[in-house]
Parts: C-alpha cells; structure tokens; sequence
C-alpha cells in the first residue's frame, strides 16, 4: 500500500478530536509534541480558537527530552501551569514521538493528579488516526470518570444527552441548537450534549438521562461506556429531514423504554441501486443518506473514507480510506456529496453537491456549511 | 502607559518591565506553550512553494500533514504539493524507506505533468527510526534522472538541537543548485520571503552600480532559478536566512554578506558601505535618505502622537532596534512582544534598559497569555499581528519579516504605514488567521 495522497488532502488527526472534545469543559489539554500538532488544531481543525480562553497548550517536546526520556519536566510543568490556571481537569494526550518511545500516559497522568489533585487522565491519541479516534477518546474518559450513577429521584421521563457534537463535524452554524431544539420540541428534556453548549457539570448529571443521542462516530465510545456503567442505551442518527426525523424520534422512545441501543438509519433492508454517494462520517452520512431516500425515493450509497465499526454502516455502504480507493468507488456515481475538496477524486462528468467538513476542509469553506437539521430541504433542492 | 483589561479571571498577562528584564530570556520559561491566532509567517510550505515548478512530498503521520496540506489548499496551491501518511505498522515494521520510494513513485505517475523538482519532507518519525535518507534519495534519483530531488525536513523535535525547521527549510531551498560558470555582474538576495523593496537603498545600490539581481522571490521558472548559481555574491537580511548563505559559500564558492535589517542609521550605513566595498564602487553619501526617513518619522509622530506602540517579533526579527528608533523619536513604546530577544539586539536592549525602563517585554507563548484578556484600555497602534492581537486593536501594521522594507527607505515606508495604521482600522481577525502574509490565500 503506497499510502499517498496525491490530490486530496488528510482528515483532521485523533490528537484535534480529543482537544476538540473537551474544549468547552473548562479542562486544560497539553498535547506533548514539538509544536505542529498545536497550530495546525489551532489554524484549521478549532474555529472557537480566536480570542477564546480555552486551555490547550503544547509541552514543546524536544528530541534530547524525547531520548533522555524525561517525563517528570513534562509533569512538573503541566502542574506548574494548571497552579497558574486551575483548570477543572487535565488531559495529556500523546503524538507521534511519545508514541515510538512508548510514552505511557496514563502513568503520567496519574503523577500530574498526585501533584496537583487536580483529575487527570492521559489519551493515547499519536497523530496516525483520525479525529473521531480522539473523540472517542475523550468522551470515554469523560465518561468513565465523571459520569455519576444518578439517585432514583433524579431519573424519569423521557431525557437523552447528544453525544458526539463538535465543530469537527457539525461547525459552528447553529447545528447544536437546532438538535436541542428538535429533542426539546419532541418532549425530550436534554440532559447534556457532550460537547458544545454544556458544563462538566452537566456531564457529571449524563446517567440520568434514559437515552443517548449519537450524532457522530466520535460519540460512540462514550455511549457504549454509559451502556455498559449505567445501562442507558443509545440510538444513532442525526434529525435530518421529516421522515428520518420521525423515525429517528421513534428509535429513541423505543430505546428509552427497552433499554435496546439502535442505528436508526441502518434499516436491514438490502441496498438498492444508487447513482449517487454521499461521502462522509458514517452518522453523517448515513443519516443524510436515509433522510434523502425517505423524502425523495432516490437511493444513495454511504461511502466512508473514516474508521468505522461494521454494525454502523448501512447495507452497500462502503469503507474506503485510500485515495485510490475513493476514487475507484466514486467511479460509477452520476451524483456524489460530498466535502468540496473530493472534487479531484470525483469522475469526469459527476455532479459534486458540495457539503464542506471541517474535519476535512478545515476552515476553508466554513461560512457555508449548512445546518441540515434546519435547513434539510434547502439542501434537498440542490442534489 | 498601555493597560490591560482584566477578566474575571484576573490573571495578568506574562510581561516584565525592561529594567527587570534579563536578557537574552526575560522570562526563564520553558513550560507548556500557548499558540495565538496569528498566522501570518510563512511556514516551511510557503518557502518550499518559492521554487518555481518544483512538487512538494510530505511524508508524515496524518497529524502531522494536515497543517501542511491545509497550507496548500488555502493558497489554492493544493495541485503542488502531495502527501505520503506514514502509520503505526510503518514504524513498527522498518519499511519507512520502502514506503518513501514508492509513494514518491506513484505520486509522480499521477501528476499531469513531470515536475523539474520535488521537494521531499521528511520528519521527526524518521530520524527517531534511523530512515536511511541516502538510499531512499539515491533510489529515486536512479528511478527519475530527470528529476531534482531535495531533501527538506519537517521536524521541529530538532528545533534547539542546531537549526530550527526554519532556518533548515531556507536553507534547503538552495540545495538544487549547482555551480556554474559565475556571471560578475550579478547579485543574489537570498532567504527572504517578501520581495526586498525596489525603492531601498540596498536594491538601488546594486542596480546603480550595474549588476542585475536575482532573487528566488522573483523566479518564474525552474531555469530561473538555476540561474542564481551564477551569482558569485549572495545577501542575506534576516538571521533566519543567514545559514543559507553559508551553505552556499561552502558549496558554491558564492561569497556570502551578510547585512542585517537594522532600524540604527549607523547600522544601515554601515551595511550599506560594506556592499559598495564589495561591489568595488565608491561609498555614498545617504544625508538625503536620513533627511527623509527623519522627516517620516516626525511626520508619523504628528499624526499618532502619544499613543502607545506595541511591537512583536514576527513583524520584524530587530523589534528592540524598532523600539529604539521610535523612542528616539518620540514614539510611545508601550510594550514588545517576544518570548526571546535575539543575540543581535543586546545593545538597542541595554539602550532601552537605560532610556526607557518602563517598556514591558511581554511573553507570546506562555500559557497565562491564553486567558489573560487581550484587550488594552484606549488606542493601540500595533506593529505585527500578535502584538494586534494581544492588545485587542484594529489599528495595526500587518506586516512579517520586516515587510521587505529595508534601510533609511524601509523607515520612510514604514513611518507612513504606523500613521496610515494608526488613521484606518483594519479587520485584525480576519487579517491576522491568514497563514502565510502575501502568499495569496482562498479565505
């Protein structure tokens, strides 16, 4: 396998994901690294950066620090600054290097906590996965350390937190609104929505909620760890359109009742023959997918250059993470929606619906990332 | 005096006094680091772009190619430069080699055109590995004869152990050319990103003695750049450019000067002599151009008055020797933004030190500086984006690397952009998140 890229360019990597994750939380995030990872998340994977006081610093890792291996500068000065700060936890996440020197970051993590008392939990991220690696990531650690098992007082009703929401996928174009306001107008009370728009604390309250919304692949893990710690299941997709939207509403009462977690646009139905693909995330696409299916009767295949587990990926969907690859599969589509900058590995003659990801443009076409929650049907006019 | 706008958090931002400073590190600090927005020096994708027609290889983990992809896309340059994802299994099975050569392979199959040049960046992963670069550089120049390959490198590991990614990248950058027959009458800038003025000095002294310059910032082709290897004389302004021109004279038997940008009249005409002794003309006599860059300051003086002057070090690698000239013309120096001063600038820092002790030097990279307020109570005028952005001011001068400008010119001009940046706000935001000042940009 050559591994190129030769016209298409690379997914934003797990270490943004996991900072992207936690960045309204009031943590600090210290990526050990040279310095790269820092700006690239900063410039084109975080446009809540500018002007924010988010904390998420970089250790400056040098090659003498990284062969010397001399881990307690890096725990005296992440406990130096978070004295400074006081942040309300502390994430130490890897990149390439403390990989190859096998950096163990849950043993750092576990010094910096003894020093400062302040939580702390190291993420393997190494800056050879995508963004919804780290996501997952810090979700799961979010979940297994904070989430507490509620009182039998606080349960009841039909109550869900979004997992998943991060400007990687969803901007900041009013998308996690509208999802709270679908869920609040349907009769669901929001408990949390891990991580835009709520406080640790609201995290802290997640177990009380009787179901979980997943709006992202990024959301999984921490959906599985509620599942299994408190036995609150989940139900995947993203409130596109009416019909899906309804299902989606169905899916997630039906859930709340059996305590059963369900795909929502994963249908057990065989594919059907598609001219068109939408590439994307599998939530993403796989939601937009359906909701396009639903309203118009036209299929579309799901392609999906990301990692992804079998059990959420629609019928003919398929996994395609080289350049090549997606290319090929793209060969036959007369329409393909996709992010705009998958325009080189489209087929000549193929009708591009351009759907921009920050994930994957960055901050390129960011003024135009629809809010398919709230505006589905504008979008519907233009495939 | 400049002050800050608390936030509820109180923290106050990491400044000194520079009667407290120390020097060259006024603030002992090697902790975790804070990124600003700021983005407008050029990066090792910007100065690779500079060589004309040449391809750009990046092999890296994906965390590491997605700053630079984006880089290229952003300049709408994305067709030059391609990228080579180096996994776990790559490190854990030794193929790095392998994988450079045939991804280097399958990436010039596929180009529409065979470029002249392809510029390979490897990275930290490599060195950590022990990649044996030779074999991989030689495989390809066997595979591809008509092919120049140079051997760039993007590991900031190594950035305090010898040259920094920089300084490397400048340097590297000349490593395509080959020696050839010199032509006397002809004069390289080297180094630079922005294009030294035309109405400088420097550039006027060496037109008006009769040598053509080059300059790779002025390269349209391949063939124009190989031209520079003609030049028995290469010029560097910057430090950060200054290792290029040794390269050169040790390889090419290219003399190298090197001739700093300097804001003291002395250190101009200073500089500016030493090239006429090289160039074998008469020294001249610049009474006229001191006449006029005094005569822009004092003019730019009229118009900002007393209002306080931030300066950074992106904007320009001499901001102590910036400061000093404006406080020589009674300017508000304020505040200076650099987390190190730089070993050319001791005396404007002791100069400062004695003159004006109050001025604070400010961290840009400390963390304290992420979640103190960055907004200051009454008009800033800023000179560079960091120091726009960490005062909160629209009135700024968005200029990197000095700007281009050079001497008692590059005053003039630089007198007339602090008034006309003091009369017009600017949209710093927008502004400042551009990557690569000048580079053009899609944004």
């Amino acid at each position: 396998m050559k591994q190129t890229k030769v016209f298409i360019t690379t997914y934003a990597s797990d270490i943004s994901g996991a900072c992207s994750a936690l960045y309204e939380l009031g943590g600090m995030s210290v990526m050990h690294d040279a310095s790269g990872c820092m700006s690239t998340y900063a410039t084109h994977d975080e446009p809540r950066w500018y002007g924010s006081d988010s904390m998420v610093f970089i250790s400056g890792l040098t090659d003498m620090e990284a062969i010397m291996g001399d881990d307690e500068k890096l725990v005296n000065e992440i406990a130096e600054t978070a004295e400074k700060l006081s942040p309300k936890f502390i994430s130490i996440d890897g990149s390439p290097i403390p990989m190859m020197i096998g950096t163990d970051f849950p043993a750092i993590a576990a010094e910096v906590e003894k020093k400062t008392g302040i939580p702390s939990f190291g993420l393997q991220t190494n800056g050879m996965h995508s963004y919804l690696n780290g996501i997952n990531m810090a979700f799961k650690a979010l979940a297994e350390r904070f989430v507490k098992a509620p009182a039998a007082s606080a349960k009841g009703g039909l109550t869900a937190n979004i997992i998943g929401l991060t400007p990687l996928d969803f901007s900041l174009n009013g998308s996690a609104k509208s999802i709270k306001k679908w869920l609040s107008g349907n009769g669901i009370r929001v408990i949390s929505s891990w991580a835009m728009g709520s406080s640790l604390n609201d995290i802290v309250r997640s177990a009380q909620a009787s179901v979980n919304l997943v709006i992202s692949y990024g959301g999984i893990a921490a959906a599985k760890t509620l599942k299994e710690k408190f036995g609150v299941p989940y139900v995947a997709g993203i409130p596109y359109g009416r019909h899906f939207s309804g299902k989606l509403l169905s899916d997630l009462k039906t859930a709340s009742g059996t305590g059963k977690s369900i795909v929502s646009y994963v249908t057990g139905e065989g594919s059907k023959k598609a001219d068109m693909a939408v590439v994307g995330e599998i939530v993403s696409a796989g939601s937009l997918a359906y909701a396009i299916y639903a309203e118009t009767g036209r299929p579309a295949d799901v392609i999906c250059p990301l990692e992804c587990s079998r059990e959420f990926m629609p019928a003919g969907s398929i996994a395609a993470t080289e350049e090549d690859e997606i290319a090929e599969c793209l060969g036959h589509y007369h329409t393909v929606i996709a992010d705009p900058l998958y325009r080189p590995v489209c087929p000549h003659g193929c009708r591009l619906v351009p759907l921009p990801h920050i994930a994957f443009s960055g901050r390129m076409f960011q003024g135009n990332i629809p809010n398919l929650t709230a505006d589905f049907y504008s979008f519907l006019n233009k495939i | 005096m400049l002050k800050q706008i608390h936030g509820e958090c109180g923290i106050q931002p990491a400044c000194v006094a520079v009667r407290d400073a120390k020097f060259p590190e006024p603030f002992q600090q090697h902790g975790l680091e804070f990124s600003s927005p700021a983005r407008g020096v050029w990066n090792i994708v910007h100065i690779g772009m500079l060589l004309p027609q040449a391809h750009l290889v990046f092999v890296c983990p994906e965390g590491c190619l997605r700053g630079v992809v984006q880089t290229a896309d952003e300049m709408n340059a994305s067709g030059r430069l391609s990228t080579i994802d180096v996994r776990e299994n790559n490190v854990l099975e030794g193929n790095i080699e392998k994988l450079m050569v045939d991804g280097v392979s399958d990436i010039i199959g596929k180009l529409p055109q065979k470029p002249p040049a392809v510029l390979i960046y490897s990275s930290c992963v490599h060195h950590f590995i022990g990649c044996d670069l030779t074999v991989v550089y030689k495989e390809l120049r066997k595979k591809f004869p008509d092919i120049a390959f140079g051997d760039c490198y993007m590991n900031p590991i190594m950035r305090k152990t010898g040259l920094t990614p920089e300084q490397l990248m400048r340097r590297q950058l000349y490593k395509l050319l080959q020696p050839r027959e010199f032509d006397t009458k002809s004069v390289n800038i080297i180094g630079n990103c922005n294009r030294t003025d035309e109405s400088s000095e420097l550039v006027c002294l060496i037109h008006e003695s009769g040598y053509g310059l080059k300059d790779i910032v002025l390269c349209k082709t391949y063939g124009e750049y190989l031209k520079m290897a003609e030049s028995p004389l290469n010029i560097t302004t910057l430090p950060i450019a200054h290792a290029a021109g040794v390269a050169l004279q040790r390889r090419l038997s290219q003399e190298h000067v090197y001739l700093p940008l300097s804001y003291s009249y002395k250190g101009i005409e200073d500089n500016l002599h030493r090239l006429s002794d090289i160039l074998h003309v008469p020294e001249r006599n610049y009474s006229k151009n001191i006449a006029h860059a005094e005569f822009s300051l004092h003019k730019a003086k009229k118009i900002i008055g007393d209002c306080p002057v931030a300066i950074d070090y992106t904007a320009t690698p001499r901001p102590l020797s910036l400061a000093r000239l404006l406080c020589e013309h009674d300017f508000a120096v304020a505040r200076i933004y650099a987390d190190e001063l730089s070993g050319e600038e001791k005396g404007d820092f002791l100069w400062l030190k004695e003159h004006r002790p109050e001025i604070e030097v400010c961290a840009a990279t400390d963390p304290r500086m992420r979640v103190a307020p960055n907004r200051t109570d009454g008009k800033v005028l800023a000179i560079g984006q960091k120091a726009a952005y960490f005062t909160g001011t629209d009135n700024f001068v968005n200029m990197v690397e000095g700007g281009g400008m050079y001497g008692f010119d590059g005053i003039s001009r630089l007198a007339g952009l602090m008034a006309d940046a003091f009369l017009h706000e600017k949209d710093t935001r927008k502004l400042i998140q551009i990557k690569g000042l000048g580079c053009g940009c899609c944004l």
